[in-house]
């Protein structure tokens, strides 16, 4: 039922835009779309702190979404195997390491975040910080969504290890090189968005 | 729904690790091993209190009876079931519930039965099992006729579209009572398996398996116990539950079967049946048809475990620990009358 409600909506929505879309461009002002207006008009800073804003809160919700789904099997599993409960704590500090991950990039980029007088500016100068802007909201996604997947990620397999763990001790120690590896993938993230914004500045001088 | 795993542990999370928990206590081979050396039932109560279930028999006054060990065994699981179901939400007190009311359907026809010969419903009550208790069981006796006792009692119960599909007010008054519980339980699986199929991924993977596996075993039986006796072949072919994989060429077939070679034959068409068939005879040594469909059972609900994230663990663990009920009071009853020759005929689980 809310299937047929949402796609209602959603076809709704679309087909308003589509008939818009079709009117300005049938009409002669189909120039009247100007993506290039948009993104010179629109603040660098706008970009630079949705970056920000994006890898701090994509990451949280990644480690949450990990920690939460860990959790609940070490303590469902820890009641009749008390054993598995400080060891499997492991996987919840590799949820825990991707949030880490986010905030150490977020306070990176808003390093690099500075002033600079918009109107007066030469245009080497525009340039440079429009580039910082960018660089910074890509730097954002890259590091927000893999953080997002890696901690979703790590929370299923730890959930799977604490599980095989209460079943079987020995078990622990094969999934947690698993879980390695899916932490690794987070650190991918990091690393590409460092590279992303190491090379910006923004301020008056570029 | 996909993605199962993303946001299965919210809600359900805790509970599949305490289940999963519980089934690391059934007992193994080396348990069973133990118990069929036991001489009497003190040995067995000894054996029993170094597993999982500890000093459960602890309060019982000795001499230790067959009877109390089955009581206490089923407490054992009524109450980690009832733990279980108090702590879920939906969907999964719903299915839950469902795995009950298969017990719920068996109480309400031993309370007619009784109430029929005329037994105290008392006496009737200790006999029901307590997974399928329901409110207004006390109140079955009051009613003097089958039609009242739909009309002021059962229809209250979650069993009352049950009754509705298959029963009209006229039918309860002629029908057999065995009758009654197989349409019944017709009723019951075919609801489920809507039930299962509905909720998607792993969890219908699993229980429409369970469920075909249950609803064609039934079948099996039913036409198998009917050789013999006055039911007619209409009418056995409308007990027989649509949801498994005889439907629809295997249970046609069934229902024009007249003996136990043509049952047979049918099941030579499908590949899962066929096999159990051919094990299964009634010379002393052979497995019965039953002990083979138990074993089978017992393999498809060990499988249950080997995915995460649905609910097939709770069906599976409920269907295993009595499985394990039955092998415990098989060994017990062997060794309380000392005829040992068939002490090995439990099934092991794990």
């Amino acid at each position: 039922m809310s299937l047929y409600l949402y796609g209602g909506y959603t076809g709704t929505v679309f087909f308003i835009l589509v008939l818009v879309g079709v009117y300005y461009a049938l009409s002669g002002q189909g120039y009247r779309f100007d993506f290039g207006w948009f993104l010179t008009e629109t603040s660098p800073y706008m970009w630079a702190n949705l970056g920000v804003g994006l890898t701090i809160s994509l990451s949280v919700v990644g480690a949450a979404w990990g920690i939460f789904t860990t959790g609940s099997s070490i303590v469902g599993g820890g009641v009749k195997a008390p054993r598995i409960r400080t060891k499997n704590l492991i996987s919840i500090i590799f949820c825990e390491a991707v949030a880490i991950y986010g905030i150490i990039m977020a306070i990176v980029m808003l390093q690099i975040i500075e002033p600079f007088d918009a109107d007066m500016a030469r245009y080497e100068v525009r340039k440079a910080n429009f580039m910082a802007g960018y660089s910074l909201f890509g730097a954002g996604l890259t590091v927000g969504l893999c953080n997002l997947v890696c901690g979703i990620c790590v929370g299923i397999v730890g959930s799977g290890a604490a599980l095989a763990d209460a079943q079987n001790g020995s078990l622990f120690v094969k999934i947690l090189i698993v879980e390695i590896f899916a932490s690794v993938i987070g650190l991918f993230g990091v690393i590409v968005g460092i590279i992303q914004t190491s090379r910006v500045s923004m301020g008056n001088k570029a | 729904m996909a993605m199962q795993e993303l946001y299965f542990n919210i809600d359900n999370g805790y509970l599949e690790g305490l289940v999963r928990g519980f089934k690391g206590g059934i007992l193994r081979r080396t348990d069973y091993a133990n118990l069929v050396q036991c001489e009497t039932l003190e040995d067995l109560k000894l054996h029993l209190a170094s597993t999982d279930y500890g000093n459960f028999l602890a309060n019982e006054p000795s001499p230790l009876t067959v009877n109390v060990i089955d009581d206490k065994l089923k407490e054992k699981m009524v109450i980690e079931f009832q733990h279980m179901r108090n702590q879920s939400v939906e969907p999964l007190c719903t299915f839950m519930d469902f795995i009950t009311y298969s017990y719920m359907i068996d109480n309400i026809v031993l309370l007619i039965t009784g109430t029929l010969h005329q037994r105290p419903i008392s006496e009737l009550i200790t006999k029901c099992h307590p997974l399928g208790s329901f409110e207004q069981m006390e109140a079955i006796h009051v009613a003097a006729t089958p039609a009242e006792l739909y009309n002021a009692i059962l229809i209250d119960t979650p069993l009352a579209p049950f009754f509705v599909d298959c029963i009209s007010e006229q039918d309860l008054d002629e029908l057999n009572i065995e009758i009654i519980r197989n349409t019944l339980y017709k009723a019951y699986l075919e609801a489920f398996y809507e039930f299962c199929s509905q909720l998607g991924g792993t969890t219908s993977e699993f229980m429409c398996r369970a469920l075909e596996f249950e609803a064609d075993r039934r079948a099996f039986i039913i036409t198998i116990n009917s050789f013999g006796t006055e039911l007619t072949k209409d009418d056995r072919s409308k007990l027989y539950p649509r949801c498994g994989k005889l439907h629809p060429d295997g249970l046609a077939a069934l229902a024009r079967a007249d003996d136990y070679d043509q049952v047979r034959a049918v099941a030579e068409y499908y590949g899962e049946y066929k096999p159990l068939f051919e094990g299964a005879g009634n010379n002393p040594g052979d497995k019965t048809l039953e002990d083979k469909f138990f074993e089978h059972e017992v393999e498809l609900n060990v499988n249950a475990f080997m995915q995460q994230f649905h609910f097939g663990v709770f069906y599976a663990y409920i269907k295993l620990k009595e499985q394990e009920c039955r092998n415990i009071v098989w060994i017990a009853e062997c060794v309380a009358q000392r005829h040992r020759t068939k002490i090995d005929n439990y099934i092991p689980i794990l």
